[in-house]
């Protein structure tokens, strides 16, 4: 139910009164539905789920998530708690 | 690929590990709630290399597993009615129904096309004005935008030859349905990451407090299901049942508003049989009275399809991690993925035919 | 049928058209009666587009050939149907294929293919231009192959019936004396090489298919590999095994040699090459590489001693240039398929079911 990959957003345009763009996946294009993430435009990082753009990407959070992990991989092992630093 | 290939390090994805390791005083059973989350487990070994730490048990969170049966009958029955293009995800073609799949009815002749999105049907449906398309909406609150949308788009672009067969399902009732049944083993969820990417958090909060268990949004990749885990397993160790967001990347806590729009636009709840489960209350999706000239359930008359699950497929305590798949006394013997008698036998996501492939091999075989 | 092949280029020559077929721009049912229209076809549509790879065709009921058997050589026979739709895709077409795979098959037992039939089932309707363009594609990757075409014979088939056009191709070749090729031979200890990138035939396939239609670079690998495996037994006459993993990919391959052998087979994933844009259209699609179809690839059991000369005997040819050691061959879990997965956990690894279908889950 949630086969949903990130791409990127080369490119948009109106199809019939519907936001439609070309969602590059690396090497891969796909024309995809834009209406559910209006506030995405072009180089933006959408989740892309039967044809259509679900949630653009925070990159943001994506880079504090592997900073995360590669303090854990840093560290000698002892137990990591950081819910106080969790962004939910 | 970008934001994809980076979630699957394997030297971080051994810290993750030994996190886990770390900060476990005792085994714990974890359930999965989506078909994409069991895939990537089992496709990266990851319920292996936790073995004896985490159980992670498989959930019903495969729409293919837990579509009806007569569902997929009447699915079969509009399928095979001439001059119809009766179009669906690649997933549902092998789910078996009372008497075939949709294979069985494309090789009779039906016009029987696998679609990426709903939208193709859509397509199709403008490109044939005198042929009635009818397009299968199955899935949880991810898909069930993408299907709204496709409807929306065929009333307003006059497709009145365009109609939908509807088998939404929702999660909460499900995680609910598990927790509340006696037998239930699972002390913790991984919620669905891209249904929450949908519909947000906040409806898992009463869940968690109501069976006092912590809830973590998760993703798909190794990373994102380890650290769901970890996230999960430390709440456990400190006896929070709290809901987390741990794909905070693609979840905003919110949800997709626009998405959740169009839900409300075309569908309403609805109760829904969940096959091997039975009825759940406010479980599904249905369309509104609006939408009804679209309705397939509405346009073609099935006639009246009241089946019965074969009483020996044991699939519902299956889906409820009351059972392991190797448990039951049909599997690998009349049940097998090459003749499933459930649909968790059938989907590769389900649990038995995970279990399937893993039965084949004993694990002291296999060079660490 | 819909004209998809205006959209990809076609890279042969020579579409001057043979002596204008009897007012006739499209196949009609007369065309597979076995009378003038029939004859026509062979001789001016046929015969001239498949050139000199037609050189010793003849119209006899059988054709004989003249074979200098050495001693103890053996005589390889396969066949294949091919039904590829769209006709014409990237990187190839339906032509192409149905030479090299025969071709491919005999060459997979270590065989010097010799000559093909190619026996036709037409759709009535079918545009006689797109007929030349799949017949001067068989000519020019028979010359390329090696191969004669030798014999055949058409059928047409009511307007509805039919994808446009089917093609059987049988193949004869000569296996010579010493190579013992099959997936019996493999032994515990036996390295487990693939001649390259995987996944490109299946991928480029359906990125032109209705309903699934993508962008990408990517093309079909169809190839012939009967020049890569005579310099592979040049490396080393005692290779065990040879597989082109075509429908099911290097999954359905794998799993039929363990199981024939009933022997295990462990590969690492990490070491299998998948292109970046094979792993992009697979991630959206919800596939697995493994099990995307392929039609220039080769996958090689070979003693582990005479590993790295094989691979080096691959690596010279175009066809191979990325040729790799992916696993072996072990006593554990006979009959079952094993891949270690990058995060060091593994998996068994299965045959598809049926067809490749595109997931949601």
């Amino acid at each position: 139910m949630c086969l949903g990959i990130p791409g990127r957003v080369k490119a948009t345009r109106d199809e019939q009164g519907t936001r439609m763009a070309t969602v590059d996946f690396g090497g891969v294009t796909k024309e995809i539905c834009l209406e559910f993430t209006p506030e995405v435009t072009i180089d933006d990082y959408v989740i892309v789920h039967a044809g259509f753009a679900i949630s653009k990407v925070d990159e943001g959070a994506a880079l504090e998530s592997l900073r995360l992990f590669a303090a854990m991989a840093a560290f000698a092992p002892g137990p990591v708690d950081d819910r106080d630093e969790a962004e939910g | 690929m970008k934001y994809l290939d980076e979630f699957g390090d394997p030297d971080l994805a051994r810290a993750l590990f030994d996190q886990i390791d770390a900060v476990s005083t005792r085994p714990w059973a974890v359930m999965e709630v989506c078909g994409g989350q069991t895939h990537s487990i089992i496709r990266n070994g990851i319920d292996q290399l936790l073995a004896g730490k985490v159980e992670l048990i498989h959930g019903p969170g495969c729409p293919v597993c837990v579509t009806p049966l007569e569902m997929i009958d009447r699915a079969l029955v509009i399928a095979a009615m001439p001059g119809v293009i009766f179009c669906s995800f690649g997933d549902m073609l092998r789910v078996p129904g009372s008497h075939g799949d949709l294979f069985t009815v494309r090789a009779r002749g039906g016009d029987v096309r696998v679609v990426y999105s709903p939208l193709d049907a859509v397509a199709i449906a403008a490109d044939h004005p005198n042929r009635e398309v009818v397009f299968f909406a199955v899935g949880f609150e991810t898909t069930a935008p993408a299907n709204a949308m496709a409807v929306n788009l065929a009333h307003r672009r006059g497709l009145r030859n365009f109609s939908m067969l509807v088998s939404h399902v929702l999660v909460p009732p499900a995680i609910d349905a598990v927790m509340s049944s006696p037998n239930s083993r699972v002390q913790g969820f991984l919620a669905a990451g891209h249904v929450c990417s949908v519909m947000g958090t906040a409806q898992y909060r009463p869940l968690a407090e109501r069976h006092h268990v912590p809830i973590v949004v998760t993703g798909f990749e190794p990373l994102d299901v380890l650290d769901g885990i970890r996230r999960c397993v430390l709440q456990l160790e400190a006896g929070t049942a709290e809901v987390e967001n741990a794909y905070a990347r693609a979840v905003p806590e919110v949800g997709n508003r626009p998405a959740q729009e169009m839900l409300l636009e075309v569908f309403e709840v609805c109760d829904r049989q969940w096959r091997g489960i039975g009825m759940l209350p406010a479980s599904g999706l249905r369309l509104t009275a609006e939408f009804a000239d679209h309705d397939a359930e509405l346009r073609f008359d099935v006639g009246e399809v009241r089946v019965a699950e074969p009483s020996r497929c044991r699939a519902g305590e299956v889906l409820q991690g009351q059972l392991t798949p190797d448990a039951c006394e049909c599997f690998g013997k009349d049940c097998t993925p090459r003749t499933p008698m459930g649909a968790p036998m059938v989907s590769s996501e389900g649990a038995c035919a995970a279990y399937f492939q893993y039965r084949r091999l004993d694990p002291s075989a296999v060079r660490s | 049928m819909t004209d998809r092949h205006a959209e990809v280029e076609v890279a042969v020559d020579g579409w001057t058209c043979p002596l204008p077929l009897r007012h006739h721009d499209r196949i009609v049912l007369g065309h597979g009666g076995g009378g003038v229209l029939s004859a026509e076809l062979v001789e001016h549509l046929f015969l001239p587009s498949f050139g000199p790879a037609a050189r010793t065709a003849t119209a006899t009921d059988a054709h004989v050939l003249d074979l200098d058997l050495a001693t103890g050589a053996r005589l390889a026979f396969s066949t294949d149907t091919y039904v590829v739709r769209p006709l014409f895709f990237p990187g190839g077409n339906i032509g192409e294929l149905a030479v090299y795979g025969t071709v491919n098959d005999l060459a997979m037992r270590g065989a010097v293919p010799l000559a093909l039939s190619t026996g036709f089932v037409l759709e009535e309707g079918l545009e006689i231009d797109v007929l030349g363009r799949v017949a001067t594609a068989m000519g020019h990757a028979a010359t390329r192959a090696g191969v004669q075409l030798v014999t055949g014979d058409t059928k047409v088939v009511e307007h509805g019936h039919g994808d446009g056009v089917f093609i059987n191709t049988a193949g004869i070749g000569l296996v010579p004396d010493g190579v013992d090729i099959r997936p019996d031979r493999a032994c515990a200890g036996d390295v487990v090489i693939v001649s390259g990138p995987i996944g490109l035939h299946g991928i480029a396939v359906m990125s032109v298919r209705e309903g699934l239609e993508f962008g990408t670079e990517l093309r079909s690998d169809t190839a012939p590999l009967g020049e890569l495996v005579q310099a592979m037994l040049v490396a080393c006459a005692d290779v065990h095994v040879l597989r082109d993993p075509t429908r099911g990919g290097l999954a359905a391959s794998l799993c039929e040699i363990a199981e024939t052998a009933q022997l295990g087979i462990e590969f690492d994933e990490h070491s299998v090459p998948v292109p970046d844009a094979v792993r992009a259209a697979c991630g959206f699609l919800g596939l697995d590489a493994i099990h995307v179809a392929n039609e220039g690839k080769l996958v090689a059991i070979v003693p582990a001693s005479s590993a790295e000369e094989v691979l080096a005997a691959m690596r010279q040819m175009d066809v191979a240039s990325e040729a790799t050691i992916i696993g072996r061959v072990t006593d554990a879990h006979p009959g079952v398929v094993v891949a270690r997965t990058r995060l060091g956990g593994t998996r068994v690894v299965d045959r598809p079911l049926g067809e490749q279908l595109p997931r949601i889950c």
